[in-house]
């Protein structure tokens, strides 16, 4: 039997060599290869985002215009939920038992182990009640969260407002955005989202095969704290913004005030407007449908997206081109007779006035449509009739320089160019070249083909207001403590007058204030001096008035639109009265012609809804269906609003054959 | 000598019961880590999976300090009725057996205690094979004894494989290292060595053509080579039958027989599926937590795949992923060391017998401890088909931990008993 004593050798050496080999597994495993370690911290290691507070938006003086205001989800984790009393929390929470097995089981189906939202952005006032009652409800908890809050409602399309990034903006972000993450989609909260969402921290968490946390990663050697949104000073001066608004209710248009010596936007006024706040929180869907089908369409930045022909408030910058191109002298002399006839076509004064012999400054304070149209067609046809083209080119370029037809490059997205039309414009339009100075002379009194936004007809006021520059307006003046403006914005823009032209026109515009078309807004101690302009539209007319205060030195630069207002001098010129006495003087006095804010607030030039649609917008489709594609997008993830939509995009393709009808325009 | 026979640590081998008592402890440590309870951190608080290990370690060794008190003479004498036993209560379990995991493996005891028979069926088919194998006019080459042999362990093996406890099967094929040192043919351990290698290769490449092709080819160099020696070549040529209906019929039983899941753990094993959700998860998280382990480990209670339980069934069948993590390439090199050194201290101990008993069941001992060790590291580290067999004495669990002390400490018996032949 022992004859088999030498097998134990054999078994000794299958048992040995059976043992290297795991040894030999375990030190390939646990020696040489490195991936299982990084697949060990893989494992564990969860990195949590930690949302910084979105940057506040101050005005010029660090009153605030939007904050943050705590508000706060309840999260519910479903494995933690012990039996209690449902009805007591639904109480609590204002809500149903249905409601509240809907939510438990949404979810439920996104993770037992996990927290969700079981009910979003809970005021802090019903947040103190439910606080203290909390811990009664095992598996709920509060998780705080910051929205923006607007403490006096001013300035929506101003600050624009915030919302989910969409997908493909998560898609070309390349990482920076989540799925969940909040984003500008207009006006500042856009323009400057960089600086305003601060820097996301990330917390390097611990978790189980579970997910579930079990603490912080290496003691949080590896965490980055967040860091918050930097504080943005704006320009605007949130007293004159308030009475603007107040003073826009009821009315469609635009108040738009610059301080002229700095290109500072101090009033930014769009109106119709809405409460900011009405776009934050759990109805913000509902109440941005509303606002969405309202035909006046609230979310248009009237400012910078509304074009207008600027009417008779144009005839100033006419002159002041004309002066510099040796064409007229400030004595040259016209005599009106009420009606100028460009070639066979007549060009009236309003209501067919007759002013007499004029002269440039006695033209600008009566608005002689005569005397522009003179002056214009003096320019056009300076090289000879076969030479309009170029010289309208050549015309054309100097009004270019005053900002016209083109973006002044604000920092707000959106901005329109208005409309400048060009040689080659009217070559289209008559077929030829055929086309002569009397052709095109209602450009001379700012109408034609002309278009302009508020933001550009404030501008013209900056560059004679400094007599001959303007710094590119902007909103911005500081960011945190440091006071930055982009470079751009401190380079005076010369328009190509020599200021020595300025002195007659001042006096001219000074006199519309003091007994011309707006003689009823001059104020009392502050020499105003600014222009009206009346542009009928079919059986309506905008009221427009451009103006500087105080003449000498001056602060601010104002220009208003009021649509279906009539006479520039009946409605806007009070409404910028108001805004540069609130600016110069923070009061309003008793005024000789007996206007009051309360009256002018009061009053509803509302127009008929059905004929309003698209009026002026015509050339602003573009534009604003960036702007309202952004917007969609944002609304179609909580799926209400898709009808509005639709509507909305039949009412556009109405305004554009709206367009040709707006052709033909008689001034004052 | 009558005054020295009355103490029980009498002859005792130190050597194998310190090594009992350092796996024993290993074992509870990594248990402690592995299932560690942050509202019972205490190591000795029963309420806990370390607690309880705890009990069946003193159970352990008051069982062990009973077992040095009996008889030599009187366990070779229970060894059938503890067979019978062992078989009765693995036909009990078939009927009322606590399933987890798929395997009808457990009795409830209650209070959270649990049987497992079939772990009992080891120590008792390894006393009876040796009590059968030791009579006298048994020779295993005799085909009426070799049957008997069969049928001794493959009874055992049938009813734990109709559980279906894979695992506890497999590791009744081990006891074919005792046939061999008492006798059998050398050609089965080759034909078994063969088996595996091919099984693997017929699983692998599911092309039984190519390999019988190749074997056939393997065959005819080896006879060409050796034509003279016709010994070898009639070998060669039985080998070649055998092997070449060996592929085919794991090929058939592969494709045809097997279920879905075992042909998932075999397939991981042969590196066919990389399902590392699935299947594979299990395997891959140990490998993760053992990997991460490198030299030194990540220290005591510090393994976050330990930690965060990332492995599933840790305490149980990969409790060697915590020895890997938190003691490192160092821990595992001790514990497989250890493992080492008890199998040869086991052979040399059983080569020391007077009594063909004794020696007998040692090496069932030894092939025992060897199999559960081969299959359980082997699976943690993805070279065997993850089937779930305890850790001899580290894993958790009482039945396994009874099982491998009424082993080894029998042995230690018997041993201490070597000078006096005992007679079955």
């Amino acid at each position: 039997m022992n004859s088999f004593f030498i097998r134990r050798y054999v078994i000794s050496g299958i048992f040995i060599t059976i043992i290297l080999i795991l040894l030999a597994k375990l030190f390939y495993i646990q020696i040489i290869d490195k991936q299982y370690s990084t697949y060990a911290t893989k494992n564990v290691l969860h990195k949590v985002k930690i949302y910084p507070a979105r940057g506040p938006i101050l005005d010029r003086n660090g009153k605030i215009l939007v904050q943050n205001e705590p508000s706060y989800d309840i999260m519910v984790t479903p494995k933690e939920v012990k039996p209690f009393d449902t009805v007591e929390l639904c109480k609590l929470m204002n809500i149903d038992r249905d409601e509240f097995n809907r939510r438990m089981q949404k979810a439920i189906k996104y993770s037992r182990t996990a927290a969700s939202p079981f009910e979003k952005q809970i005021s802090i006032q019903t947040y103190a009640s439910l606080q203290e009652r909390l811990s009664e409800f095992p598996g709920f908890s509060p998780v705080t969260r910051y929205l923006r809050t607007y403490p006096d409602s001013i300035a929506a399309q101003f600050l624009g407002y915030i919302g989910e990034v969409t997908d493909k903006q998560i898609k070309q972000s390349g990482g920076r955005y989540q799925p969940g993450d909040y984003i500008g989609i207009t006006g500042v909260e856009r323009s400057y989202e960089d600086v305003l969402r601060g820097q996301v921290g990330i917390e390097n968490l611990v978790v189980d095969s579970r997910g579930n946390a079990k603490g912080s990663y290496a003691n949080g050697a590896l965490d980055t704290a967040a860091i918050p949104g930097a504080r943005l000073t704006s320009s605007l001066d949130i007293r004159i913004q308030k009475l603007g608004e107040q003073l826009m209710k009821g009315k469609l248009g635009s108040i738009v005030a610059i301080e002229p010596s700095t290109g500072e936007i101090l009033c930014f006024v769009s109106s119709p407007t809405y409460d900011p706040n009405l776009m934050v929180g759990r109805e913000r869907g509902n109440n941005a449908a509303k606002m969405y089908s309202d035909p006046f369409d609230p979310f248009l930045v009237r400012p910078i997206q509304a074009y207008y022909p600027p009417g008779s408030s144009f005839k100033p910058l006419s002159a002041l081109i004309a002066l510099q191109s040796n064409m007229i002298t400030t004595q040259t002399s016209y005599d009106c007779r009420g009606v100028y006839w460009a070639g066979n076509h007549p060009v009236p004064c309003f209501h067919h006035e007759v002013h007499g012999i004029v002269t440039l400054s006695s033209a600008v304070a009566q608005s002689c449509n005569g005397y522009f149209s003179m002056v214009f067609e003096k320019i056009i046809n300076s090289k000879g009739a076969k030479q309009t083209a170029t010289t309208f080119d050549e015309w054309r370029a100097k009004v270019a320089k005053f900002g016209l037809g083109s973006k002044l490059g604000l920092d707000l997205p959106s901005e329109g160019k208005g409309d400048l039309p060009t040689a080659e414009t009217y070559n289209k339009i008559y077929h030829g070249t055929n086309w002569r100075s009397s052709t095109v002379v209602s450009l001379a009194i700012g109408q034609g083909e002309l278009l302009a936004t508020p933001l550009q007809l404030a501008n013209i006021e900056c560059a004679i207001a400094n007599k001959g520059y303007y710094y590119k307006p902007h909103l911005i003046k500081g960011i945190g403590d440091q006071e930055i403006i982009k470079p751009e914005y401190k380079v005076r823009n010369y328009v190509g007058i020599d200021s020595a032209y300025f002195d007659q026109l001042i006096d001219g515009m000074q006199a519309v204030v003091e007994r011309g078309t707006a003689k009823a807004s001059s104020i009392p101690g502050i020499i105003m001096c600014g222009k009206t302009g009346t542009a009928q539209i079919r059986n309506t007319a905008n009221s427009v008035f451009v103006a500087f205060a105080p003449r000498n030195n001056p602060k601010i630069a104002v220009a208003v639109v009021v649509e279906n207002g009539g006479e520039g001098g009946k409605w806007a010129a009070p409404i910028a009265s108001f805004i540069v006495e609130k600016y110069l003087r923070d009061s309003i006095t008793t005024r000789e012609s007996g206007i009051t804010v309360d009256y002018f607030a009061n009053a509803n030039l509302m127009p008929d809804p059905e004929t309003y649609l698209g009026k002026y917008r015509y050339g602003q489709f573009l534009k604003a269906d960036s702007i309202r594609k952004a917007f969609a997008d944002s609304l179609r993830k909580r799926q209400n609003i898709k009808s509005a939509g639709a509507r909305k995009t039949n009412s556009k393709a109405v305004a554009y054959n709206l367009a040709p009808a707006v052709k033909r325009r008689v001034n004052e | 000598m009558n005054n020295q026979r009355s103490n029980f640590f009498f002859n005792v081998d130190w050597v194998m019961v310190f090594i009992y008592l350092a796996l024993c402890t290993i074992g509870w440590f990594n248990i402690h880590s592995a299932a560690f309870d942050p509202k019972h951190p205490g190591i000795l608080d029963v309420a806990t999976d370390y607690g309880k290990q705890f009990i069946y370690i003193i159970v352990g060794v008051v069982l062990a300090i009973t077992i040095l008190l009996l008889e030599s003479r009187f366990i070779a004498a229970l060894a059938p009725a503890l067979y019978v036993i062992t078989s009765l209560l693995l036909m009990v379990v078939l009927v009322v057996g606590h399933k987890i995991g798929g395997n009808q493996a457990w009795i409830s005891l209650g209070g959270g205690f649990r049987l497992q028979p079939s772990e009992f069926a080891k120590f008792s088919t390894c006393l009876l094979l040796a009590r059968y194998m030791s009579g006298t006019n048994i020779k295993i080459t005799e085909t009426k004894s070799f049957l008997t042999i069969a049928a001794i362990i493959g009874f055992p093996m049938l009813l734990i494989m109709l559980q279906p406890d894979t695992g506890s099967t497999l590791v009744f094929s081990a006891l074919i290292f005792v046939l061999y040192r008492e006798g059998l043919s050398p050609y089965f351990l080759i034909l078994e060595g063969l088996f595996i290698t091919l099984f693997v290769l017929t699983i692998k490449y599911n092309s039984p053509v190519y390999i019988v092709g190749s074997l056939i080819l393997l065959a005819l160099i080896i006879i060409l080579l050796f034509r003279r020696n016709r010994k070898l070549v009639s070998t060669v040529l039985i080998g070649l039958c055998i092997s070449a209906a060996f592929v085919l019929s794991v090929n058939f039983i592969y494709t045809k027989v097997l279920k879905n899941y075992q042909k998932d753990r075999i397939n991981l094993v042969v590196g066919i599926n990389k399902d590392t959700k699935g299947r594979g998860y299990n395997v891959n998280q140990s490998k993760i937590a053992i990997g991460s382990g490198k030299l030194w480990g990540q220290g005591y209670m510090q393994g976050t795949q330990t930690k965060y339980s990332f492995v599933p069934e840790q305490r149980t069948d990969f409790i060697f992923c915590t020895v890997g993590e938190e003691w490192g390439f160092a821990g595992s090199v001790v514990v497989l060391g250890l493992y080492l050194f008890l199998l040869l201290r086991i052979i040399y101990v059983a080569e020391r017998q007077r009594s063909p008993f004794s020696r007998i069941y040692a090496y069932g001992v030894a092939s025992i401890i060897f199999i559960h060790v081969f299959i359980n590291i082997g699976m943690t580290i993805g070279i065997v088909p993850s089937i779930g067999i305890p850790l001899p004495l580290i894993s958790y669990g009482g039945s396994s931990l009874i099982n491998f002390t009424a082993l080894l400490f029998v042995l230690i018996k018997l041993d201490s008993n070597r000078m006096g032949i005992v007679y079955a």
